[in-house]
């Protein structure tokens, strides 16, 4: 376990209530990579991220983060929860919205020092999101709110960023936009990031690799090491084919495209996919 | 001739109204931001059986309102968001509480004005000693809310974020419930335990529709609480009609103003 490793887990098993969400897994995430963390649903991305934050401590097994064991509060990391329900505070400006992010922790009243202010403009100006935080976060798009997130995420300058599903509900214009601007930041800055998503394609091109995660197991490597039949049928329990098209994957069970299935899960039925699926049904024929 | 600050129910009821007015205003702030409104109202509820209870043994309505509002409001606390989906529970919950209230009223029958009192409240028939009370509650109220409002605004905007940072998110939860349950204690005084809403919910929800900065939000729904309570007991000693029902008036029309002049400018932030 050298130091050059952001994350390190070691036989680590973690639960969710009375369910097995990882099972003795070791892997070694090196510093300074943009990995994609995918799986199906409930396949434990958010558990996985959780235990690195110190939130769900290992069953069984040790974390380290940057050569320290993973504990709650961590400064070295910056985390953007995935999006779920209505957003408390949609009447207050973006800007106020970030900054409760700064030193939040501390105790008194919530005024906003000379120090902390230059690091919340800082961040903001990474994701280029100053004009954004003029204007209140019910005004805003999908997408302008994510690039708040990350702003937040990146107060205290972190090390390691922890990004939870952050292209959920947008649409795909708006996710390479997340996508790239992430990807820009990672190399910018030299951190590791972990971005959870829910389908590999819109991540193709930015990360250095996947980690895959399903039935309690674990894969990580680059996308050719990984998204294979072998490798992904064993994390599905079912048998996978793996499907190339024009630079594009997909992850086939039968004759269903099994991320996109789960995509769909998540939003109700169909929204613009129409056009994805005939590219799915000619892929059936090849 | 007579102005209104010659009589002592007068500067009496101005007294206690600018203590109560500013902590509600505050405290109010928080209960819109957290979407727990209801949880004000709730308390205010069980406040009431609290305060006929403690009547009915011979202890002042107050005491009851504050033990029974703060017992209730660490419970809700604890229960955290369990409460939220079993508003069918809550309700019949809270009828049970009124109902009670009305059971100690019925055996205390020598004082019948004493239900009006309790649930509309009577900011008129304040004594000296009530003042001091009031301000020896609020004063603590709102230090404890000052000492943890820098962490419950983050834990209130991002409660994932917050607890990933270190930050006790239910323990702030539960000592916000406690001020708030404080808070209504208080407000009950002045407007009684059914028009609660009037001076935390009012001004609150009206800042938040006039500017988008949390400290002037905080400021600006303080100064509205005040000058509703001031002007309500104004109206009311010029047109003798009940200052909860001017409060209660003021504050809503505030609201009604703020949202209507948004509409006007739906361009404006």
């Amino acid at each position: 376990m050298s130091d050059t490793n952001a994350v390190a887990f070691a036989h680590v098993s973690l639960r969710l209530g009375s369910r097995l969400v990882l099972s003795d897994i070791s892997l070694h995430i090196p510093f300074g990579q943009f990995i994609g963390v995918l799986g199906p649903n409930g396949a434990g991305k958010t558990t996985l991220m959780r235990a690195i934050l110190g939130l769900v401590p290992p069953f069984a097994g040790t974390i380290n983060v940057l050569g320290e064991p993973a504990q709650r509060g961590n400064p070295v990391i910056g985390y953007t929860p995935q999006l779920h329900g209505p957003t408390p505070g949609l009447r207050l400006s973006g800007w106020d919205f970030v900054a409760s992010g700064a030193s939040g922790h501390r105790l008194g009243l919530p005024v906003v020092g000379r120090v902390e202010r230059a690091d919340i403009d800082r961040a903001l100006g990474l994701v280029d999101a100053q004009g954004l935080a003029r204007r209140p976060i019910r005004e805003l798009s999908g997408g302008e709110r994510q690039r708040l997130l990350l702003a937040q995420a990146l107060i205290g300058s972190p090390k390691l960023l922890l990004l939870d599903e952050p292209l959920i509900s947008l649409d795909p214009h708006h996710q390479q936009e997340v996508v790239g601007l992430v990807k820009a930041l990672q190399g910018e800055l030299g951190i590791t990031v972990l971005f959870s998503a829910h389908e590999l394609n819109p991540l193709l091109g930015a990360i250095d690799q996947v980690l895959y995660l399903g039935r309690g197991q674990a894969a990580l490597g680059t996308v050719d090491q990984v998204i294979t039949g072998p490798i992904l049928s064993r994390l599905y329990g079912t048998e996978i084919e793996v499907v190339r098209i024009k630079g594009r994957i997909f992850v086939m069970a039968g004759s269903h495209d099994v991320e996109r299935d789960a995509h769909q899960h998540d939003h109700g039925s169909g929204h613009g996919h129409s056009h994805d699926h005939a590219d799915l049904t000619h892929a059936d024929h090849l | 001739m007579l102005t209104i600050f010659d009589y002592d129910f007068m500067r009496n009821a101005f007294a206690a109204a600018t203590i109560v007015a500013v902590l509600a205003g505050i405290v109010g702030y928080f209960l819109v931001l957290r979407s727990q409104t209801f949880a004000g109202h709730a308390l205010a509820h069980v406040g009431f059986t609290g305060a006929t209870g403690a009547v009915l043994v011979g202890l002042s309505p107050l005491w009851g309102l504050v033990l029974m509002t703060v017992g209730a409001g660490v419970g809700m606390g604890f229960m955290g968001e369990k409460l939220a989906e079993r508003d069918v529970a809550i309700g019949l919950v809270l009828a049970f509480a009124l109902a009670l209230g009305l059971l100690f009223l019925h055996f205390f029958t020598s004082y019948a004005t004493q239900a009006t009192t309790l649930l509309f409240g009577n900011v008129f028939s304040v004594d000296t000693s009530t003042i001091w009370t009031l301000l020896a509650l609020a004063t603590p109220t709102l230090a404890l809310l000052a000492v943890i409002s820098r962490p419950l605004l983050f834990a209130s905007l991002q409660p994932e974020l917050a607890e990933a940072k270190g930050v006790p998110v239910r323990l702030y939860g539960i000592l916000f419930l406690t001020v708030v349950a404080l808070t209504t204690a208080e407000c009950a005084q002045i407007v009684g335990v059914l028009l609660v809403f009037a001076l935390m919910v009012g001004p609150a929800a009206t800042a938040q529709q006039l500017t988008t900065s949390v400290t002037m939000g905080i400021l600006v729904a303080a100064v509205l609480a005040l000058l509703e309570a001031w002007f309500g007991i104004a109206l009311a000693f010029y047109t003798d009609w009940p200052a909860s029902f001017w409060i209660t008036a003021l504050s809503v029309g505030a609201y009604l103003l703020s949202v209507i002049g948004r509409r006007l400018r739906p361009a404006a932030a």
